[in-house]
């Protein structure tokens, strides 16, 4: 900084031209795509090819579109319940193989982490036939009880991620703590209460998000388990594209994005909080990637 | 002083195969300041978590006031427990973890806050209840986990290696503090450590252990000057053994021969063993005194032995210079290397000794401590 001439350091990578190319292209191919894509949601355009002048017009028609909006409501529906449920399920599994030893765990363990590796395509054609031949989901139930199969799918590849985030954080757990709690004539269940749910916080938090996403823009396994009264966004979206990209998906796409960078800034801040983050442990578990 | 508070009977704990606590009975009695000194992997923990609740014995009983408590929960246990990693609630105040275990027990609110409030005086927190955990040193930490566990006025105060997390200076200054904390409270003191110094320092009464078995329960003087066994007296300080063997057992005094010392080990008191077993003398660094040899010079005397017993001729191998104090080793005849402790009681005008002089070394009758096992 203080000498601009001089070679670049060692650590300056920045100052290198292969890493200035890396960082452009990763902008390029990751973001270029999206702006592009947020941009020509307000093309006063029906191909969307070209820019023609600036309009709101397909936001208003998104929002007018009745199918649009309840395919949104779906997924916004859908993503909630099996938050809550993945939630309670990964907490619990996570709890279970943290602190427990019992016959069978290994298995238990690697059949966790099924739904974490198998490709999605299997799982929803899994799906399609459970729930076809299997434990057919009754037809014309009222809302929202038709979008049980798709909640139980849902579910089902959800709380391993959960319970994952959850047992991570749970490594870093001091057992004295719980002790102390024990000592200081705390129950079992006061114990996990006081001093275990308040550790796990943090995980829970990541938890609920990573599921919440995970749900909100899933396709593949949806697409297999919905039927035609129980259309989710993504669905509804690709069933629109299928005809042509109008501006009027990008707007909903948009809308979409908006909603997930919101709650993801939501999560950083809630985890960024030193009172959710006791001890300095929580980081390794900040920010879980999905693959 | 008269009735034990806590009582173990032939207690055993196995972990799958391995004995970590092998028949022990051990009485400790109201008021005292009890160690559990020994090597890590000794048994001294697994039997204060015992005592705590964490562990359950595998056989025998664990009383407290008479009562067994061995399968009572912890929860429900008049004892509280000051872990080694002190394990302050992260999530809670200064006040709130000393609070919690009254919470749990009902204590209303107007009641609760004056007794944390005195707990925090005790242990000179006062004024940083509001304090959050990750605001406090190492050394507050401690004593948040300390009035954490009084304030519940527990019949027994459970020390799991308390000072082993905190930095030399801090260590001497809490071991005054304890022993003073504990004579102000009353209460009976447990300690786990692993370190002979702490526990001579603080103890009223120590049990060594090794490999789960109780070795020897003292205080701390009869342990270093009285040690029952090798280990006791190779644990306990330092030490120099001599095996051999039991030549003359009267009533008044005693000789053993051993073939690493080329002197007699004479003792002015009777050792009650069979003569010609074998038995090891266990001399201690400082009480081996250093003369000058002087080629030509009759060795020096000494009153209370007959001649050349308790005196041998050595050369010194090495000194490390402590301040306080020096140690030597001193090789004598045969090539063993005899360990001497010497105080520096002036500045500057005791007699120096150099690497590779020759010299006596001399000891009083009544000095060696003979064990049989």
């Amino acid at each position: 900084m203080m000498a601009r001439r001089s070679a670049p350091g060692p650590l300056e990578y920045l100052r290198r031209w292969p890493l200035r190319l890396w960082l452009a292209a990763v902008g390029i191919f990751l973001y270029a795509p999206l702006i592009a894509l947020m941009v020509f949601s307000f093309n006063d355009s029906r191909r969307n090819v070209v820019w023609q002048g600036f309009t709101f017009k397909y936001y208003e028609k998104a929002l007018n579109n009745a199918s649009l909006i309840e395919a949104f409501v779906n997924s916004l529906t859908i993503a909630a319940v099996s938050t809550v449920l993945s939630l309670i399920l990964g907490a619990l599994a996570a709890l279970a193989l943290w602190r427990f030893r019992f016959p069978g765990k290994t298995g238990f363990d690697g059949a966790l982490a099924l739904p974490i590796v198998a490709p999605e395509i299997c799982l929803g054609v899994a799906m399609l036939v459970f729930f076809a031949k299997v434990l057919p989901w009754p037809q014309d139930l009222p809302w929202p009880l038709n979008l049980g199969a798709i909640i139980i799918a849902h579910v089902s590849f959800c709380f391993p991620f959960v319970a994952v985030v959850v047992r991570g954080r749970l490594a870093s757990f001091n057992r004295e703590l719980e002790e102390a709690a024990r000592d200081l004539g705390a129950s079992e269940w006061r114990t996990l209460k006081d001093v275990i749910l308040p550790h796990m916080a943090p995980s829970l938090v990541a938890g609920a998000f990573l599921a919440f996403t995970l749900s909100l823009d899933d396709f593949v396994i949806t697409f297999f388990t919905s039927g035609p009264d129980t259309v989710t966004f993504p669905v509804k979206v690709y069933s629109m594209v299928r005809f042509s990209v109008t501006p009027e998906v990008n707007a909903a796409s948009t809308i979409l994005i908006l909603v997930t960078v919101i709650l993801t800034a939501a999560a950083l801040k809630l985890q960024g909080d030193p009172a959710s983050t006791e001890g300095g442990h929580a980081a390794r578990d900040r920010n879980p990637k999905r693959h | 002083m008269s009735k034990p508070i806590i009582t173990f009977e032939n207690v055993t704990k196995r972990f799958g195969r391995m004995v970590a606590v092998d028949n022990v009975s051990l009485a400790i009695d109201e008021g005292e300041f009890f160690c559990l000194l020994g090597p890590s992997g000794c048994g001294k923990t697994t039997l204060l978590r015992m005592l705590a609740g964490f562990e359950t014995p595998t056989e025998g009983r664990i009383l407290i006031d008479g009562q067994d408590i061995s399968t009572t929960p912890p929860n429900r246990r008049p004892v509280n427990m000051v872990f080694q990693s002190y394990a302050v609630f992260p999530h809670m105040s200064v006040a709130d973890n000393v609070a919690y275990g009254l919470k749990i027990d009902r204590v209303p609110g107007a009641e609760r806050d004056r007794r944390v409030q005195e707990a925090l005086e005790l242990v000179q927190l006062g004024g940083l209840g509001e304090r959050k955990p990750d605001q406090l040193s190492g050394g507050q930490r401690q004593r948040v986990a300390l009035a954490r566990a009084l304030v519940k006025r527990p019949r027994v105060l459970l020390l799991d290696e308390p000072l082993s997390a905190l930095d030399a200076k801090l260590r001497d200054q809490m071991r005054t503090e304890l022993c003073a904390l504990q004579e102000t409270v009353g209460i009976t003191f447990i300690m786990v450590t692993h370190d002979q110094d702490e526990a001579l320092a603080m103890a009223s009464r120590c049990a060594v252990m090794n490999r789960g078995l109780l070795q020897q329960v003292a205080t701390p003087n009869d342990l270093y000057e009285f040690p029952g066994s090798r280990f006791v007296a190779d644990f306990i300080g330092s030490v120099n053994l001599f095996e051999g063997v039991l030549a003359v057992d009267e009533q008044d005094e005693a000789v053993i021969r051993s073939p690493e010392l080329p002197t007699d080990i004479y003792l002015d008191h009777g050792v009650t063993g069979a003569k010609g077993t074998t038995v090891w003398a266990a001399l201690r660094p400082e009480k081996i005194e250093l003369h000058k040899y002087v080629p030509g010079q009759p060795p020096p005397v000494l009153d209370d032995s007959p001649a050349g017993a308790n005196l041998v001729r050595g050369v010194i191998r090495h000194e490390s210079y402590l301040g306080s104090e020096s140690t030597y080793e001193v090789e004598i005849a045969g090539g063993r290397r005899v360990k001497v402790l010497r105080s520096n009681l002036t500045r500057w005008d005791q007699e120096d000794f150099a690497l590779g002089e020759e010299v006596w070394l001399g000891w009083h009758a009544c000095s060696p401590a003979v064990l049989l096992n």
